[in-house]
């Protein structure tokens, strides 16, 4: 029995931490999660952007309900838990009680409203989440209306800069001396406020709020010096407050935040907490970087692997468009430091030194070498050789950036928000990661904040050198630098007929090929040499070697054919037998008007498929790359408004279309009038009868993409739509890239092309649909009844051993 | 000391493919590879315990069936960005009949109960 885990709290951290905890043990906790939002989990550091709309909130989701629900995580969005009860080991909230065996806190942070007369007024709002961006959309949205933010941190200023941009009128109330006092000295801050000025908004520092002011709405904003600033808008963004109460209700030993130890367990062992509301060593944290780690270690000590948290290095970057900031470490007075200063571009840097080593970093106006010393700070080099030039960065001590992204040892940090170092990006562009996209995937570098972009594509650069260029056309995997289409015009020009003579003659690179040539070669075999080529079942994908699609446990499912979509009782009978029989715990009705059996072991395979054959019924190749189903309305047998008997054509196109291998799976559908019953009209070849014939289109597409059909031809009998549709199909099998549907291909060649030889071309199209049907006298059979007889049994679904019944030593 | 089990001869697995034999404690997969090499693993990814018996094999590597994991046939590492491991076990061919280390077998039996939940 897995055990139960409660969250609450559906934000950064918790949706990191689950990653985590799922990719290390799936299975070890049965996983409910409470949102007070009424929304999955996006990356709320990007809510500044969102806000001055260079991007949208689609963009910046990363977990939806639909990941969750694909990871077995129970949601419940928009309840707020009220209370824990640690006795017995229980949450409650609006919906009830839940139970837990290990509960984990992740409720975060809430702005701090300044404590001032008027603080609760409609029109007062913080900037944590979503909805607050909207609040403030929304304001923005009214012609010259005027927003007050309160505190000139980095949250403030984010808000700012995008309220600015929204065409707001925007003044910031900054209680400190300076702009970004935490991270900025005062010369730093002096040049950011005049880069915010220039832009238009209102600044003053030293400013004490007396009151918010207003009707039923907040109206202005006066300070302690009686000066008035008008706002329709008001953003508290005077720092955060950890959201405790959850944990001091409970009775949890509470500082400032949740206390927790380095496992991020809370003073109750069954009961961990993270995020911005907890509280280590003394330390509360507000940035993205030091949740993650958070998240990495309370992962593990949930499924008791030995992990730790320790204070991470933290850097600050301003999200605001044009201007370029960074921040780290210490700034005191006490120390050494050098400064940099250059009004007139705007450039300010000032480093700070004890010892002869960086403790401190604050560059304004020119960042590009941020890394580079950051480096130098976190690995605590003796700079005291290069202090002459040290200032001017990499350039003035011998190195060129990419000489110094080169020269980065592989434990540099790169993505700070993912903690991925440069090894692993190294290690991934090694791997066949040649762009920013595919190492985002393989790696999550500069998958969350999107800092590190450019960075990252310096590691591309250096690492891959002259190599780095966008590759035209990509061959068809790491064995060979040659396309789908170039191997398949080699096959066809030097008559190979084996995959090791194609590898031979193309210059592969492997001894045998690799999980991605192999299946398309065979493929491209049995395509061109249907009569000589013998299917080669080793380089055939799991489903296509087993006759069934493999599930995410190890079964299968079992598709039995239904031409066109029709059944009988008897067959319909002799399904639930089989299902009875093999202990089916799944039966679902497809999308192409299949039964679907699920969850049929493996060693069951044979005998059900010898049983359902008894009873008439054969393969529905639901498994694939070939002729799937004809799907069909009933048509004018039955629909008042039917103009043609469409599941008779359907049945009619399969009996010739079955069996047949394709590049991809193909989809047909027929339907009986225009009304479209069988959605004919985004599948690969799609009929609609209508009163004077057939309308023949192909190259619908609805999967990942969506795409209607483009028109092939209109024409009056059946045979001619056979005809069309086998020409099309065999034009297909004999050009397209494998794993490319018919869409895409069509989309490489264009209609035009497919036209001339479908349709225009009479004898061409004569030759297509004879070469078809010779492949077809190979193809056009069971493979069930082929694979249930007792040699292939014995040969290939029989164990090679069978040790259960040995004495165990 | 080992101790060896007479499974069955080298022609009852294809070259480039796999059989089972099947233990007390699951599966253990039985690889040819093309040029007549037998490596025995645990019938299980490390990433999500697909079946490798049913992935592709090439070279001295297997692909995982479920999300194309790459192990190594000899090490039982994966390979390329993803990390973890296959438990093997030692095979001896003798007059073409494959024979399998039943030692480790045991060891086997006494890690899995352990790691049971």
């Amino acid at each position: 029995m897995s055990q139960k885990l409660v969250v609450i709290g559906a934000g950064m951290a918790s949706g990191r931490m689950l990653e985590e905890l799922l990719a290390l043990d799936e299975g070890a906790y049965d996983i409910t999660l409470f949102g007070a939002e009424p929304r999955g989990n996006y990356n709320r550091i990007m809510l500044s952007p969102v806000l001055s709309g260079e991007k949208t909130y689609a963009e910046i989701v990363t977990h939806d309900a639909d990941w969750y629900a694909a990871n077995g995580v129970t949601c419940r969005f928009g309840e707020a838990v009220v209370r824990i009860d640690r006795k017995t080991k229980r949450v409650i909230s609006a919906g009830g009680v839940t139970e837990y065996d290990k509960l984990v806190i992740a409720t975060g942070s809430a702005s701090f409203f300044v404590p001032v007369q008027g603080n609760n007024l409609p029109g007062v709002i913080g900037f944590r989440d979503l909805d607050d961006v909207e609040a403030m959309l929304e304001a923005a949205d009214k012609p010259h209306s005027r927003a007050v933010i309160i505190g000139g941190g980095l949250l403030g200023l984010e808000a700012a800069a995008a309220l600015n941009e929204q065409g707001m009128q925007v003044t910031v109330l900054h209680l400190m001396g300076h702009l970004m006092e935490r991270q900025l000295d005062p010369a730093a801050g002096q040049l950011l406020q005049k880069e915010l000025e220039s832009r238009g908004i209102k600044v003053i520092c030293r400013a004490h709020t007396n009151a918010i002011l207003g009707h039923g709405r907040v109206e202005a904003v006066l300070l302690e010096d009686q000066s008035m600033h008008p706002a329709d808008l008001v953003v508290m963004a005077a720092g955060i407050r950890p959201e405790t109460r959850l944990g001091i209700d409970a009775g949890l030993h509470t500082e400032r935040g949740i206390v927790v130890d380095d496992q991020m367990q809370t003073s109750d062992p069954d009961i961990l907490a993270l995020g911005e509301c907890v509280e280590h060593d003394g330390t509360v944290y507000g940035l993205v970087a030091p949740l993650f780690d958070m998240a990495k270690v309370l992962a593990r000590t949930l499924i008791n692997q030995a992990a730790a948290f320790k204070a991470p290095e933290v850097s600050t970057k301003l999200k605001v468009t044009g201007v370029d900031l960074f921040s780290v470490g210490d700034f005191g007075d006490e120390h050494e430091e050098i400064v940099f200063r250059d009004p007139g571009l705007g450039v300010y840097k000032r480093i700070t030194l004890k010892n002869d080593r960086i403790v401190g970093l604050v560059m304004y106006g020119d960042t590009s070498d941020s890394t580079w010393f950051f480096d130098k700070l976190k690995s605590a080099e003796d700079i005291s050789d290069i202090r002459g030039s040290l200032i001017y960065g990499s350039a003035a001590v011998g190195a060129d950036p990419l000489e110094a992204v080169a020269a980065m040892p592989d434990s540099t940090e790169v993505c700070g928000c993912n903690g991925v170092c440069k090894g692993t990006i190294v290690a991934a562009i090694g791997g066949g990661a040649t762009d920013l996209a595919a190492l985002k995937t393989m790696t999550k570098a500069s998958a969350s904040c999107g800092n590190c972009t450019g960075l990252v594509e310096q590691v591309l650069a250096s690492t891959l050198g002259d190599d780095f260029v966008v590759p035209a056309r990509a061959g068809i995997c790491g064995c060979s630098d040659l396309t789908h289409e170039d191997i398949r015009q080699i096959i066809k020009s030097q008559k190979l007929k084996t995959i090791p003579a194609v590898m031979q003659e193309a210059g592969w690179k492997t001894p045998c090929g690799c999980h991605v040539c192999r299946p398309a070669l065979n493929y491209y075999m049995i395509a061109e040499w249907p009569l000589e080529y013998a299917d080669d079942l080793q380089s055939r994908l799991v489903n296509e070697r087993n006759h069934a699609n493999i599930q995410k446990d190890g079964t299968y499912s079992v598709v039995p054919r239904m031409w066109g979509g029709m059944t009988t009782p008897s067959e319909l009978r002799a399904i639930a037998d089989a299902a009875e029989k093999y202990n089916v715990p799944t039966i679902h009705v497809t999308g192409g008007q299949r039964i679907d059996l699920l969850g049929v072991q493996r060693d069951d395979l044979p005998a059900m498929w010898a049983d359902l054959n008894t009873a008439g019924l054969v393969s529905g190749h639901a498994y694939s790359k070939g002729l799937r189903t004809v799907k069909t309305c009933v048509g004018s047998k039955h629909c008042r408004f039917g103009t043609q008997d469409s599941s008779g054509l359907g049945i009619k196109l399969e009996k010739i279309l079955w069996g047949s291998w394709t590049p991809h799976k193909v989809k047909l559908a027929v339907s009986g009038c225009p009304r479209n019953c069988a959605e004919a009209t985004c599948k690969d070849v799609g009929v609609i009868c209508v009163d004077s014939g057939y309308e023949v289109s192909v190259a619908g597409a609805a999967g990942m993409e969506v795409k209607q059909t483009e028109a092939l031809a209109k024409v009056t009998t059946e045979k001619e739509v056979i005809d069309l549709t086998v020409a099309f199909i065999q034009l297909y099998r004999e050009n397209a890239a494998y794993l490319d549907r018919p869409y895409k291909w069509v989309a490489k060649v264009g209609m035009e092309w497919v036209r001339d030889r479908v349709l225009e071309d009479e004898a061409e199209r004569l030759a297509l649909c004879d070469r078809f049907e010779i492949s077809q006298t190979v193809y056009r059979k069971d493979p069930w009844v082929e694979q249930a007889k007792p040699e292939y049994c014995l040969n290939k679904w029989a164990a090679l051993a069978d040790l259960t019944l040995e004495a165990a030593e | 000391m080992n101790n060896w089990i007479d499974i069955a001869t080298l022609d009852d697995i294809p070259p480039r493919g796999a059989r089972v034999v099947k233990t007390r404690l699951g599966c253990v997969a039985i690889f040819r590879t093309a040029d007549d090499k037998v490596f025995a693993l645990d019938d299980a990814c490390p990433h999500k315990k697909g079946p490798l018996s049913e992935g592709i094999t090439h070279g001295n590597a297997v692909t995982c069936p479920l999300h194309n994991w790459v192990i190594d046939l000899e090490t039982g590492m994966a390979q390329g960005a993803d990390t973890g491991r296959v438990k093997t076990y030692e095979i001896r061919i003798e007059n073409d009949r494959i024979l399998l280390d039943g030692t480790r077998l045991v060891d086997r039996s006494l890690h899995c109960a352990d790691g049971a939940a």
